[in-house]
């Protein structure tokens, strides 16, 4: 145990030297500007880090590279809030909640909320990190197909209750969201899919982010238009320091919830298919469903920004463990991660921890630093933010379409999904007006091909046998506790209804 | 209509380099071929794989060493196995900016699916590596001690057997049907997305065996979590002394996978000259060396231009051949 | 056309679209293959044929008149409020259409150009600045500090002296 101790000193001691203490000033601040721009992410932050590596030894360039992950986690809620656009798929439940409140003038305490549950997120995920990476990352390796397609189920099972109140419509969206996700090339059968007239672009399948920018950037943003006339009122947010006071004491009323999103949130993460989305819709559901008020949840609930914030955080140092240890890639950015760790001649492994633990426990004393200098940065720059609100709304509406243009070009730069982007726009438009809501599609595209690449995977070991799902332990606990989930408002329902009946029977 | 209006774009794009290059915009002209924008380094697989690092080491080393004017940019066109990359190709016939870092579904890809692209026609560049495949197991299977073990047990188990892989229609998805047509077994077939995460399966016991590249082995057999059972290879690795090949032990089964670049078809010449000579440099130099031997991969030669277009004919025709004999079907399930 | 007409004509639209992907799906085997579960279509087609049933429901609760939008004899969309939102969603279109025949940014420009001085009503200074710093900025974030190249089409070579200025 002291040997953790002394390592972590050393480790953050090297984080604290003037040349990575400057790294890491400049990484969480690229990061998080980065991050705030849908579309973009801490994969496109690491771009701007390749020259950079070659001037500075390793460890600075790996420290770097933590803080633009770093940052740019922070930022994605930026995005989610002040645009209502969801940068990433791991800021989706941040939308939530996060837009209601920018459009009520709270914009200030939405971002607050974000920066202080990210750091809560953080903090809560590098301790854990420090104290229970081998424990942990033998447990990951635990995790099959069945057991990620249990934990699938149990994602899923968050989704009842975020859907609006017409249950045909929310079925829908879930349905089309998981249809659309089939599109491209099922790795199964190494045969392609759902190509509509033979057009090339649909052969890499449809990025979450196209659906997303194209139904939050465009869509939701001609729904605003429409219903405002055009004449978009814009609440003048005042920044204070009375504001910002009161802002730290709602904290308490967000804390439990949002570590309990953390842990949850940094277990998840260590697992390498799941990732930090079913990471922060896992804890949105979970701060919703023991909220005492859980009606208040996506009308603009603090507690709705903050426990997803929380929970995505700490997934993405989670998804650190299994690049670290096994060498598995657990998103984009840690793939060119680990591309930059071979290129400086470390190799990702099960031996790193012993063979370099100065590099190891650099990067986990950045993670501390990183964490730190981010949340104070993010609230030095949250004023900033606020004020992009404040722009007359002709100026904010052409720049929020070229940010949706680009940003939808991006990811996989072709044009194809620039224009899938504008016709999901449209069509998300047209059916938000007839009342279909449109989150559990955004959800079911991100979740859709894991489900169904961890069924069939689990099906082909099993040889079609569906019960290799209840026979291994870890996935029959994930199973139950998602009936668990399903079922607690509907008995929380029912028996209020009892309640009710009861009263009026005694009228 | 959609070809005419490219046509159209690229005639007008065509004449308005002619235009520029008429007022000295494009510098001097006299001077050999160099890229002019950043050149587009087309990846065929996703973020994260072999194919990816190897690009992106490349982007990286090409920075610091500073042998281009233009910066190297690294887009991954994963979609249906390649196909997307391909076809991404074909549409830039005639364009000097884009290259493309090939695995073997440059082969497979238009055999299996029919996209309409002939890769023959495509620009040679040079060939940067062989990857080799090693078979692996478990440690906890002490019951295997070698291949023949292994065939037993595999015969034994029947579809109960579990080979990981990552997908049908992938390198080890056909060296697997290769094994199973010689052997005359039939395992299940399991894809998943990445050689790492089958690693991490195959380290968890959720499958019993893969054939894998040796990068994506090499820490796991290191921490001894996994052991190689044969290398399906001519002659041993240098990594691997003690493991013996396939063919020493009289089994004729050999599959290497080529890292080669190559530009879109009708490539000019001068584009052809520059890059060719820019990657040899990169092949010779020491930390590409280095990278070969860390990883596994084996580099002796740099086959270029004409030469790696004669060895893609040769592959084609290979890979028709194994893909007739074990079947299109055995490949893609 | 009333939001109760649209509310059908909706969910007409969306259970033919759930046919078409039944119909797509099933070009791959949508059944159970022996021992190795379900097959390549399988997932899409039923989904799909979730979506048809749910598609179905919502025009049955139309006839019964059970969802708040079936009793809506409002105009779906009045023309003012048309003309604002084909306003926006024609811009965008124009800039995507333009951003193949003359690339992003002189779209960016032509686009900002509309909305800011004949949508917006800004003054001139204003538009003119936005309407240059915004697609530098867009530059410079793209191509020199992210390293994406923005599609350009046939005005590529403009860029040309840009490039030698960046890389040099």
């Amino acid at each position: 145990m002291d040997s953790i101790f002394t390592l972590l000193a050393s480790g953050i001691l090297e984080a604290m030297q003037p040349l990575n203490f400057m790294m890491i000033i400049i990484g969480c601040t690229i990061g998080l500007l980065v991050g705030a721009m849908p579309g973009l992410g801490s994969v496109n932050g690491v771009a701007i880090l390749l020259p950079i590596t070659f001037l500075v030894p390793p460890t600075a360039a790996i420290i770097f590279l933590a803080a633009i992950y770093y940052g740019a986690m922070y930022g994605g809620a930026i995005s989610s809030i002040t645009l209502g656009i969801p940068g990433a798929s791991t800021a989706v439940a941040t939308v939530f909640d996060g837009r209601p409140l920018a459009q009520s003038g709270k914009a200030d305490r939405a971002l607050i909320a974000a920066a202080i549950a990210s750091f809560i997120g953080g903090t809560i995920s590098v301790v854990l990190f420090t104290l229970f990476a081998p424990p942990l990352a033998a447990f990951a390796l635990k995790f099959g197909p069945p057991e990620e397609f249990a934990l699938m189920v149990l994602a899923f099972a968050t989704f009842i209750g975020l859907g609006g109140d017409d249950i045909p419509k929310t079925i829908f969206s879930i349905l089309i969201g998981l249809v659309l996700a089939t599109i491209g090339l099922d790795i199964i059968s190494g045969q392609p899919r759902l190509i509509f007239g033979d057009i090339t672009g649909f052969l890499h399948g449809i990025n979450f982010l196209v659906l997303a920018i194209g139904i939050y950037g465009i869509g939701e943003m001609l729904w605003t238009l429409e219903t405002t006339r055009g004449e978009v009122t814009v609440h003048k947010v005042k920044m204070s320091v009375r504001s910002f006071l009161a802002s730290l004491r709602e904290i308490k009323s967000y804390i439990g919830t949002t570590s309990l999103g953390s842990v949850i949130g940094y277990f998840v993460g260590t697992l390498p298919a799941a990732g930090a989305t079913p990471a922060s819709l896992m804890s949105y559901g979970l701060a919703k469903t023991f909220s005492s008020k859980p009606e208040t949840f996506g009308k603009g609930n603090v507690a709705g920004v903050a426990a997803p914030e929380a929970g995505n955080n700490a997934a993405s140092t989670g998804s650190m463990l299994p690049m670290i240890t096994l060498g598995i890639p657990g998103s984009p950015t840690t793939a060119i991660l680990l591309g930059g760790m071979i290129i400086w001649g470390l190799r990702p492994g099960p031996l790193l921890f012993t063979e370099h633990p100065e590099f190891v426990w650099g990067l986990i004393g950045s993670l501390y630093i990183a964490n730190f200098a981010t949340v104070l940065i993010n609230l030095a720059f949250i004023p900033v933010f606020v004020k992009i609100l404040t722009l007359p709304f002709t100026i904010l509406a052409p720049t929020i379409y070229i940010l949706c243009v680009v940003g939808g070009y991006a990811p996989t730069q072709t044009m194809h999904d620039v224009w899938l982007m504008f016709l999901f726009g449209i069509i998300g438009y047209l059916l938000r007006k007839l009342n279909y809501p449109v989150a559990p599609a955004v959800l079911a595209i991100v979740l859709g091909p894991l489900a169904e690449r961890s069924l069939r995977q689990s099906l082909l070991a099993s040889q079609g046998e569906m019960t290799i799902f209840i026979e291994r332990p870890i996935s029959l606990v994930c199973i139950l506790l998602a009936i668990a989930l399903i079922s607690y408002p509907t008995i929380q329902k029912l028996i209020k209804r009892r309640r009710a009946q009861a009263t009026s029977g005694e009228k | 209509m959609k070809s005419r209006m490219k046509n159209l774009v690229k005639t007008v794009l065509s004449s308005a380099v002619a235009v520029a290059a008429a007022f000295g915009l494009a510098g001097p002209a006299a001077a050999e071929w160099s890229p002019k924008k950043p050149v587009e380094l087309i990846i065929m697989a996703g973020t994260g794989g072999g194919a990816d690092q190897i690009a992106r080491l490349l982007q990286g080393l090409i920075e610091k060493k500073n042998l281009s004017p233009r910066p190297f940019i690294p887009i991954n066109k994963p979609g249906g196995s390649g196909a997307e990359a391909l076809r991404y190709m074909e549409d830039k016939a005639g364009d000097d900016h884009t290259v493309l870092v090939t695995l073997n579904s440059f082969y497979t890809t238009p055999i299996i699916q029919d996209i309409g692209v002939d890769v023959s026609t495509f620009t040679p560049i040079g060939r940067m590596a062989l990857d080799n495949f090693l078979l692996w197991v478990n440690t906890d299977r002490g019951d295997i001690t070698d291949f023949d073990s292994y065939v037993a047990a595999v015969k034994s188990a029947g579809r109960e057997w579990k080979v990981g892989g990552t997908g049908s229609g992938q390198e080890d998805s056909i060296l697997t049907a290769m094994m199973e047509s010689y052997f005359g077994y039939e395992v299940t077939y399991i894809p998943f997305p990445g050689g790492g995460t089958v690693a991490k399966n195959l380290v968890g016991n959720h499958i019993d065996s893969t054939v894998n590249n040796p990068a994506e082995q090499n820490e796991f057999y290191r921490a001894g979590n996994t052991k190689p059972l044969v290398q399906f290879t001519a002659n041993r690795l240098p990594a691997y002394p003690d493991i013996p090949t396939a063919k020493e032990l009289g089994h004729p089964i050999e599959y290497y996978m080529q890292r080669s670049i190559n530009g879109p078809p009708g490539m000019s010449a001068e584009a052809q000259a520059w890059y060719i000579g820019l990657f040899e440099t990169l092949f010779n130099s020491e930390e590409w060396q280095t990278f070969c031997v860390e990883d596994g991969l084996a580099c002796e030669s740099f086959l270029k231009g004409d030469e790696l277009g004669q060895y893609h004919m040769t592959e084609i025709e290979k890979h028709k051949k194994l893909i007739q004999e074990v079947g299109a079907d055995a490949i893609t399930g | 056309m009333t939001v109760r007409t649209t509310e059908l004509v909706a969910a007409i639209v969306c259970a033919l679209c759930s046919i078409g992907l039944m119909v797509k799906s099933a070009e791959l085997n949508i059944g159970w293959v022996a021992g190795k579960g379900p097959g390549p279509g399988a997932w899409p087609f039923w989904l799909s044929s979730g979506m048809l049933l749910v598609s179905v429901i919502t025009v049955y609760r139309w006839f019964r008149k059970i969802t708040p939008e079936s009793r809506n004899l409002e105009i779906f969309i009045t023309r003012d409020r048309l003309v604002v939102v084909g306003v926006s969603a024609g811009s965008i279109l124009f800039l995507l259409v333009a951003t193949h025949i003359v690339g992003i940014y002189f779209s960016l420009f032509l686009f900002l150009l509309f909305y800011l001085k004949f949508v917006g009503r800004h003054s001139w200074p204003l538009t003119i600045v936005l309407m240059i710093g915004i697609p530098v900025f867009i530059f410079c974030l793209f191509e020199w500090a992210l390293k994406i190249p923005l599609p350009k089409s046939f005005t590529e070579p403009m860029f040309y002296p840009i490039y030698d200025l960046m890389y040099s």
